[in-house]
């Protein structure tokens, strides 16, 4: 748009122009052109400027919208925009509710970018901050309110705490003093919602929310901090607490080289540093080049070698036992428990005598030195354990994770073992680990077979190889071999303890009460448990129980719990063989393609929609089976 | 897939104590037997290795360890250091056994000598004196002494642990390196008597050390986790080449094959180790002892073949390794 230069035309009619195609959808076009040319005009012209604000405060209000969110997506940077739009959001009603509540709390699909432009906006001028201070309360709030933590979807949660974090990057001292109290109680009131939830994201988000307000509201004194793992989500919610100078993308204009070539420097002093250490790591390398005749030395097995350890491991089961229990030697215990494993494994039939003594011993020992992988060793022992053993020590084991006295980790390891356990049974590769292959160094070594016996094999082998014209090359992966799946005869054990008592509740343990992390950990255990007993003889009673387990808690609050329930369906549907599926459970099996198409629909968290949607596919493809299978 | 290690090819039993020094004399011609000799408490036994078994026992320190034995030239004269602090040369020509000579170091220490040919019937040999400090080096079989090493005043090295004596080629002059109780290796020059570099090379004493005159680098072990090995430069000033780490801590005995390609050390963790000595690629690792190993010894085979690799131990038995003997 040129509009000739210092005329006193009207802008209102190019503001309805504007506005028009807005509301039809051609913001990014018209605002593609106009914005870089507005910002660029706009720069040092103080004229152009007023021309610009008069253009947007003349738009009409039902167009505004469109047109103010197609400016805050277009504008390069907040400082552009504050440009563009001048005070347009302290003038006009519409505006404001579109920047400080449309944008930010009614919906979440704007990129980060599009926050730091409009809360950046926000604080370029004295008259907005007020509206700053009150949009960081409002979303605060939002943020804190336990049923917004619950019911809302992840991505809305992260959006508001980016925006949350931003807000925070802008504010300045005085104002901060000025709202340190109320900050504070939503803040600690907002925490103990994210905590609670079963969703690690969401807890990460709360953690790194409640640590960025407490180092912003203390910044004397102890701030909060938390411990979580960090990744690419928590780096860039990190870095916005911090707010970058600002350069302008618009290439070619004077000003702008200064910044690109203030932010170029220090990109070029870190250059500089890398080619030392470059040059330091070269001379060791070079020496390598030297021809070496130590190759042809070729080195033998070495890895045999380990350290001497000063205390001998048990050898026997009891002595392991009685050193678990009683002894006091801290050496002989580490030695132990870094043995155990092993010597479970090679003794079963010992292991068998005392099992479930064992199994109690282990679920119950805590770490008396600090070995590393405690927690590790002592699990691979119970899964050695109960692999060894199952049915006696799947009793025990699902018989305490419903008693009293016992804390939720331990409840919680119980289920852990349970699983690991039912994998290894039922996984082939495990049956040819068993076989000590080379332990112990054979004292006479075998004379090599004659050479005639191997080779005819390997000779026709490659005859056929070369005569043979291939079109695909199969997967060359050996072949494992094949065992009987060990879990068939004793998943019954594993599953139907676990889902007899659940709503029973106890003192210490009330499953469908708070105890819902632990719920949830016990459904997905539920789930696994049934796809791997696939091939069992009652996976059509498990499917059975397990359907009407479901269908009791299919409305639980917890997202953690549903999507536990929804991979259950999931292995219901690919375990228990469909005619059977068919013949026992059909009615049952109509109401839950109802339920699952309410959730798909209905369900706030993504992946409870998704997982849905993949049950009911599934269910489409169990029948098409059946339509096919000739009946 | 690497191979497991090998077994030894023959065992040695019947020292009936601690074996605190092996030295092989094979590269005699034949008839000559192969021999090997082993110093423990109280005796030299001499081996006869095709029969594996001992020939001769020399009885000469009066029950005491004999904790270092070498062969002067041939095998008939063997030199044979002992804790009641003598040296003794004897005469095993023949099948004579007898004490022709002997030198009282009154050194209570332990250690082992070292001996250098530098011309035909002349040896010199480095050995720990009275004082605790120093190293004389005497000329045989004149027993005249050639130099006396005193470390400065102040330097608080300690005893000398272990010495090596070396010439760049016959006729040339002699140096010393010694390993010394505080962790230092120093180089002596013998023509002058004095220091000529020093290098801090362990934290804990120098237990064993070995040295390639060709490529002017040495090797050196300690009671702790590290072997480091270190060279010579232009200047001939020792300078760390590089440190090699252990998986199990101290070291006996270093010593390196005479083809500089391999080199064995004695462990306290029972096991010997092979490594390759140009950039100590570790090789192998030998597993039969079941009690520290106080020393190794390659043979001298002129065959190379049939070179063995011996290994004498607490637990009161010589192994006989034959690896790496076909490059």
């Amino acid at each position: 748009c040129s509009l000739p230069g210092g005329s006193d035309c009207s802008v209102s009619f190019v503001s309805q122009v504007v506005g028009k195609v807005c509301v039809h959808g051609g913001q990014k076009d018209i605002l593609g052109v106009l914005v870089p040319q507005l910002t660029e005009l706009t720069q040092s012209d103080c004229i152009w400027q007023r021309i610009c604000w008069r253009l947007v405060e003349s738009v009409p209000d039902r167009w505004m919208e469109a047109v103010l969110l197609g400016f805050v997506q277009s504008a390069p940077g907040a400082d552009a925009l504050s440009r563009l739009l001048g005070n347009l959001v302290v003038k006009n009603k519409k505006a404001q509710f579109v920047m400080t509540q449309k944008l930010l709390l009614l919906q979440y699909g704007y990129t980060t970018a599009v926050l730091q432009n409009v809360l950046g906006y926000l604080s370029l001028d004295n008259l907005r901050r007020a509206l700053l201070i009150k949009v960081l309360q409002e979303l605060l709030e939002t943020w804190g309110s336990s049923s917004a933590v619950r019911h809302s979807p992840v991505e809305q949660q992260l959006y508001i705490s980016k925006a949350i974090l931003i807000c925070l990057s802008h504010l300045k001292e005085p104002e901060i003093e000025s709202c340190r109290q109320e900050l504070l109680t939503n803040m600690m009131a907002g925490v103990k919602c994210h905590l609670d939830s079963s969703l690690p994201q969401i807890r990460r988000l709360g953690m790194i929310v409640a640590e960025s307000v407490s180092v912003k509201i203390n910044t004397d004194g102890p701030v909060l901090k938390f411990q979580y793992e960090e990744d690419n989500e928590t780096q860039e919610l990190k870095s916005l607490l911090v707010q970058a100078p600002q350069h302008c993308v618009v290439p070619s204009l004077a000003d702008n080289r200064n910044e690109r070539a203030e932010a170029a420097l220090p990109g070029e002093l870190e250059a500089a540093e890398k080619p030392q250490t470059a040059t330091q790591v070269v001379p060791e390398e070079e020496s390598d080049t030297e021809l070496d005749s130590d190759d042809d030395l070729v080195p033998y097995d070495m890895s045999e070698d380990k350290e001497i350890k000063s205390t001998k491991a048990p050898v026997y089961i009891r002595d392991c036992i009685e050193v678990l229990t009683g002894s006091d030697d801290v050496h002989k215990w580490d030695a132990t428990i870094k043995a155990l494993e092993g010597l479970i494994r090679k003794n079963p039939a010992a292991t068998r005598e005392v099992s479930v003594e064992l199994a109690k011993i282990l679920l119950h020992v805590e770490e008396k030195s600090c070995i590393e992988g405690f927690a590790v060793l002592r699990q691979k022992a119970q899964v050695a354990v109960l692999t060894t053993d199952p049915i006696p020590v799947a009793q025990y084991l699902t018989s305490q994770f419903y008693s009293l006295n016992y804390s939720l980790r331990q409840r919680m390891d119980i289920l852990d073992v349970l699983v690991l356990a039912a994998q290894e049974m039922s996984s082939p590769k495990f049956y040819g680990k068993n076989k000590p292959s080379n332990a112990q160094k054979p004292c006479i070594q075998l004379l090599p077979e004659s050479n005639s016996s191997k080779d005819w094999r390997k000779i026709v082998d490659e005859r056929i190889k070369s005569k043979t014209r291939r079109f695909a090359k199969g997967r060359s992966q050996a072949e494992t071999d094949a065992g009987p799946n060990k879990f068939n005869s004793v998943a019954g054990h594993f599953f139907f303890p676990l889902i007899q008592n659940f709503d029973r509740p106890l003192s210490t343990f009330d499953l469908l009460g708070e105890d819902h992390f632990v719920l949830g950990r016990l459904v997905h255990t539920l789930a696994i448990l049934m796809y791997l007993a696939a091939s069992a003889m009652v996976v059509t009673t498990m499917g059975k129980a397990l359907l009407e387990f479901v269908w009791a808690l299919r409305f639980h609050t917890d997202a953690y719990v549903r999507q536990g329930l929804l991979s259950c369906i999931s292995s219901i549907l690919l375990s228990v063989p469909a005619a059977h599926l068919l013949e026992d459970v059909a009615e049952a099996l109509v109401e839950t393609q109802c339920w699952l198409a309410d959730v798909v629909e209905k369900d706030p968290d993504g992946d409870c929609r998704r997982l849905a949607l993949q049950n009911l596919l599934l269910m489409e493809n169990l029948k098409k089976k059946l339509e096919t299978a000739p009946s | 897939m690497a191979l497991p290690p090998p077994d030894p090819q023959f065992v040695l039993r019947g020292t009936s104590a601690a074996v605190h020094t092996l030295h092989f004399s094979c590269g005699g011609q034949e008839p000559d037997f192969p021999i090997l000799f082993s110093g423990q408490s109280g005796f030299v036994h001499v081996w006869n290795l095709k029969t594996r078994r001992v020939e001769t026992a020399l009885d000469g320190h009066g029950r005491k360890s004999v904790y270092w034995v070498e062969t002067m030239g041939a095998k008939d004269r063997l030199l044979s250091q002992g804790r009641d602090q003598r040296i003794c040369l004897w005469d095993l020509a023949e099948g004579r056994t007898s004490v022709t000579d002997s030198v009282f170091t009154e050194n209570v220490g332990f250690c082992r000598c070292s001996l250098l040919k530098v011309a035909q019937e002349r040896w010199l040999m480095a050995m720990a004196t009275k004082a605790l400090e120093e190293v004389q080096v005497l000329e045989l079989p004149s027993k005249t002494s050639v130099c006396t090493l005193k470390p400065e005043v102040g330097a608080k090295l300690g005893m000398p642990m272990c010495l090596k004596l070396w010439q760049l080629d016959t006729g040339s002059q002699p140096w010393l390196v010694a390993g010394y109780e505080d962790g230092s290796v120093i180089l002596w020059n013998l023509s002058m008597g004095k220091v000529w570099s020093q290098l801090v090379c362990h934290q804990e004493p120098v237990m064993s050390l070995d040295f390639d005159s060709e490529k002017a680098k040495g090797i050196s072990g300690s009671s702790e986790k590290v072997l480091s090995i270190w060279s010579l430069n232009e200047q001939q000033n020792l300078q760390v080449y590089k440190t090699h780490e252990l998986i199990n801590s101290g070291i006996s005995d270093i010593t390196i094959r005479s083809d500089k390609k391999i080199l064995a050390t004695a462990g306290w963790d029972h096991r010997i180790r092979i490594f390759g000595w140009k950039k100590m690629k570790p090789l192998a690792v030998l597993d039969y002892h079941t009690a520290t190993v106080h020393c190794v010894a390659f043979s001298d085979h002129r065959n190379p073949s049939e070179r063995l690799l011996a290994a004498g131990s607490k637990d009161h038995r010589i192994s006989v390794w034959s690896i790496y003997a076909q490059t």
